[in-house]
């Protein structure tokens, strides 16, 4: 059944190491997908070559149908997909309001605009004039998302929205997400915390160095069935990791 | 009164050197390149001017008027085809292939116009000959004037495009995080295109003051590269006043070292330069700013 | 670092210094090297001559590969130091020193006087480190141009060097050239094959994580833009004996950049064998196509933009890529298994 995105095969490198090894899956419209795994599973660089920021060494991406494994970043925000990438990424020159206004220019027709972004993310207004440097952490993951909102994507990928955020800032975060649940609007995101993620989503989707483990409606899966994934317990022999080596690959 | 007149001449070759500025400047500062060729491109922007001027005996302003647009295409053009090729390639390609289209421009022109000196000066009437005088020695030429007012009007166009306009915020998000602005949908190469025609299109307008201020040969493009670059380093890199300041600054060290002694001119306006580098400063200049 | 359970499989990784291709072409260079020494034997002057200047371009093309391919400095303003040896070469001998000798102490010098400007050059990095050596350059250049007494504008000759027969001459100054020659190969050797070699790779990698790193960044900047002063030093004065007249427009001009970057970027940027095969193909290329005048720079400049954009690891990649040698033992080799077996490929 093809999704909203497809993801087939995908393989990609940050040199000679596969981060990313063979994975698939698809994201079907207005669901929510968490993407879970501990630190260098792979789901930020599995993001980003989704989303374009990084090259795909093979494999296909498919964007409501249309193959986008090649096309840059930019068309593939123009057809409808949205990043929200991992450590916010404002342009810290820049006050709040230009960002929002910079990611609007090209965006695609839809209900996103600077006064309804404004309106959804409350904590912004007051803030539309300052530097986007000296935002504390939680106002900024708020503008980032604010800012990919502004696209009017079909489809948003969130990248780590809660790291390094305080708890309460967590929270807030999570306040907006829910009204982009509510939006039916189909969601990726990568998270840590797996009680959130389940909470969260409608599927979980694990991976672990660099492959997907564990794939399930979040209502058939417990959480130490997951826990099993993230960690790899649940592997027969996890010395078999070493002999997949496909390092040095012609 | 020597000193003063040569101040005021000094302003004045301040706005050209901030014309010339103007363009390196934009390109450092959105693209992180610095344009080996950029005073070159000026030359270009120089003949092509005169050219038109005197085959279809236009006024120079027209003639102007017609090769600006042309200058715009080129640069355009030179990004799509040779610079955005070398930005993917590392820091030290984009030296090496400016500086190849630098040796390559100047001696075409060479091949195409002989190293005569030209100069647009006489076709201009008595803009570039006329001045007021304030006093029996003191003057105010008018194509001082006139540069001066182009520069002021050309930074203050740039900084307008740049703080209040969608294609300026482009530009900036693009200067600051280029990988971020491709992913709320900013296309940087085009961006940077854009603004490699515009920093083309000015080296064009400041080649052509320039012929009109003096003269202008093949070979003249290094030292007006060399002269933007002190201009944008004693202003301070990335502020678009600044280029105006140091470029004034430049100038008026260049007239008051003529003043002294005619051969010391140029020499006057490197060790300003230099003692700009050596001073607390220059210490912070490696850094270099986006423009913010 | 791990071996496979099944022993069809992967060999060990190894890190080597050397391979045996490289070691017969050390001892090949050896040879050659003795063969150069002996020329003057068996050549008139005007070969000894040429070979002098083959020799100089080997040397500008070796500093400027160790300052842009090593260390990422891409410097356009080498010419001062090459101007700087020629006519430190000219004041020493009017004081009355021994022009050889004068050769010596003026490469001396230009380095000394890198050690200066390095203050403030190195402050600034990228485009900007570029144009500001070129600014030196054209400073030092004005300067120069300015004292009469080392002949103003109009240039002047090394009048010392007219009391040797032509033949003693370029045969004294061949050898002074290979002298340097060795003598730079060496020094930039032992710099590269230590740790210093791997810290510029570092360096030239990124610096600011290189520098995190606890790699000092500064002193091996310097250390490398001494040395380039040194050995452009040396070049300029070689020039002045070989050509045994100079103009300041000519010996501090920046075409002396244009020829630099074109040896080094078709040779091979940050090989040790690469600024050679450009030094020798630009040697060729000078002999054949200078008198074109512009078409020739024109040419120089297209070629040298296409190999930045196209092959900017030059000609020697091409070579080394197939044949994996080296000419010396510089660097590391990484020899990783082949893997065969189930791994591969698989899901």
């Amino acid at each position: 059944m093809n999704g909203l995105i497809q993801v087939d095969n995908l393989v990609a490198c940050h040199g000679l190491l596969q981060a990313v090894r063979q994975v698939s899956f698809a994201v079907a419209e207005g669901e929510i997908l968490a993407l879970v795994g501990a630190n260098g599973a792979g789901k930020s660089t599995l993001l980003r070559t989704i989303a374009g920021a990084h090259p795909a060494t093979s494999g296909t991406i498919r964007l409501d149908g249309t193959d986008v494994t090649d096309a840059p970043a930019y068309r593939r925000v123009a057809s409808g997909l949205a990043l929200v990438p991992e450590g916010r990424k404002l342009f810290p020159e820049m006050s709040v309001e230009e960002n929002l206004l910079v990611a609007g220019r090209r965006a695609r027709p839809g209900r996103w605009t600077l006064d309804a972004v404004l309106t959804a993310f409350p904590i912004l207004k007051p803030l539309r004039g300052n530097r986007a440097a000296v935002l504390s952490g939680g106002e900024q993951q708020a503008a980032a998302i604010a800012r990919a909102l502004m696209t009017n994507p079909r489809v948003l990928l969130l990248d780590e929205v809660s790291l390094g955020l305080a708890p309460v800032a967590v929270e807030a975060v999570y306040e907006s997400v829910h009204a982009l649940i509510r939006d039916r609007t189909t969601l990726v995101i990568v998270e840590q915390d797996l009680q959130r993620a389940l909470s969260v989503a409608d599927r979980i989707v694990c991976m672990l160095e660099g492959r997907v483990v564990l794939e399930s409606v979040t209502g058939s899966v417990t959480r130490e069935q997951v826990t099993e994934a993230y960690f790899g317990l649940s592997r027969v022999n996890t010395s078999s990791a070493k002999a997949e080596h496909s390092l040095g690959q012609q | 009164m020597n000193w003063i007149n040569a101040i005021i001449q000094g302003v004045f070759l301040g706005g050209l050197y901030a014309l010339f500025a103007c363009g390196l400047s934009l390109m450092f500062g959105v693209m992180r390149i610095i344009n080996l060729a950029h005073g070159d491109l000026a030359v270009v922007g120089a003949f092509g001017v005169w050219v038109v001027a005197t085959r279809w005996h236009l006024s120079p302003f027209i003639a102007l008027l017609l090769v600006l647009p042309a200058m715009l295409l080129l640069g355009y053009m030179l990004h799509r085809t040779v610079l955005a090729r070398s930005l993917r390639s590392g820091p030290l390609t984009p030296l090496l292939t400016t500086f190849g289209l630098a040796i390559v421009i100047q001696n075409a022109l060479l091949q195409i116009f002989s190293p005569d000196v030209h100069s647009l000066g006489s076709l201009t009437g008595s803009i570039s000959t006329g001045s007021w005088r304030l006093t029996s020695q003191l003057s105010v030429p008018y194509q001082g004037v006139l540069v001066l007012v182009v520069a002021i009007l050309l930074l203050g166009a740039l900084q307008f495009i740049l703080q209040h306009t969608g294609f300026g915020r482009e530009m900036r998000a693009t200067a600051q995080d280029p990988e971020t602005a491709e992913l709320i949908g900013v296309p940087a190469s085009s961006v940077y295109a854009r603004a490699t025609a515009i920093a083309v299109a000015t080296a064009a307008l400041a080649g052509a003051f320039l012929a009109i201020h003096s003269t202008f040969d093949p070979s003249s493009g290094p030292t007006q590269l060399i002269f933007a670059f002190e201009a944008v380093v004693i202003g301070g890199l990335g502020s678009i006043w600044g280029t105006l300041i140091g470029g004034i600054v430049l100038g008026i060290a260049q007239t008051i070292g003529a003043t002294l002694d005619p051969q010391y001119s140029i020499l006057a306006g490197h060790l300003v330069f230099l003692a700009v580098l050596a001073s607390p400063r220059g210490r912070l200049i490696a850094t270099g700013t986006a423009i913010t | 670092m791990t071996n496979s359970p099944n022993p069809a499989t992967s060999t060990k990784w190894a890190v080597l210094r050397s391979s045996p291709a490289s070691r017969i072409c050390s001892g090949a260079m050896t040879l050659i090297g003795a063969a150069l020494l002996a020329a003057p034997q068996f050549f008139g002057a005007n070969v000894v001559q040429q070979l002098t200047s083959l020799f100089i371009f080997v040397i500008l093309a070796m500093m400027w590969n160790a300052l842009a391919g090593y260390a990422g400095l891409v410097s356009v303003g080498q010419q001062a130091f090459i101007g700087l040896g020629a006519y430190g070469t000219i004041l020493l001998s009017q004081w009355g020193v021994q022009p050889y000798l004068a050769m010596i102490l003026a490469a001396v010098a230009a380095a000394a006087l890198a050690a200066i400007l390095s203050l403030l050059v190195l402050r600034l990095r990228g485009g900007q480190f570029a144009v500001g050596t070129w600014v030196v350059a054209e400073a030092i250049a004005l300067l120069v141009a300015l004292d009469q007494g080392l002949g103003g504008g109009t240039g002047t000759s090394l009048r010392g060097l007219n009391v040797y027969p032509r033949e003693v001459r370029t045969a004294f100054t061949y050898w002074l050239t290979l002298g340097f020659t060795l003598l730079l190969v060496l020094l930039l050797f032992f710099l590269l094959r230590n740790r210093t070699g791997v810290a510029l790779q570092a360096i030239r990698d990124d610096e600011e994580v290189a520098a995190s790193l606890g790699v000092r960044v500064w002193p091996v900047k310097f250390a490398l833009f001494v040395l380039a002063g040194f050995g452009c030093g040396a070049a300029g004065a070689l020039t002045l004996a070989n050509t045994l007249f100079i103009q300041p427009q000519s010996i501090f001009g920046v075409q002396w950049s244009a020829y630099l970057i074109f040896m080094v970027l078709v040779g091979g940027l940050g090989t040790f064998e690469g600024p050679i095969i450009g030094a020798i193909l630009f040697f060729v290329v000078q002999y054949e196509f200078a008198d074109l005048g512009a078409w020739y720079l024109i040419g120089l400049g297209l070629i040298a933009i296409t190999f930045a954009l196209f092959l900017p690891r030059g000609l020697w990649s091409l070579i080394n890529d197939r044949l994996h040698i080296r000419l010396l033992p510089v660097g590391y080799h990484l020899l990783y298994p082949r893997v065969r077996g189930p791994g591969r490929g698989g899901a």
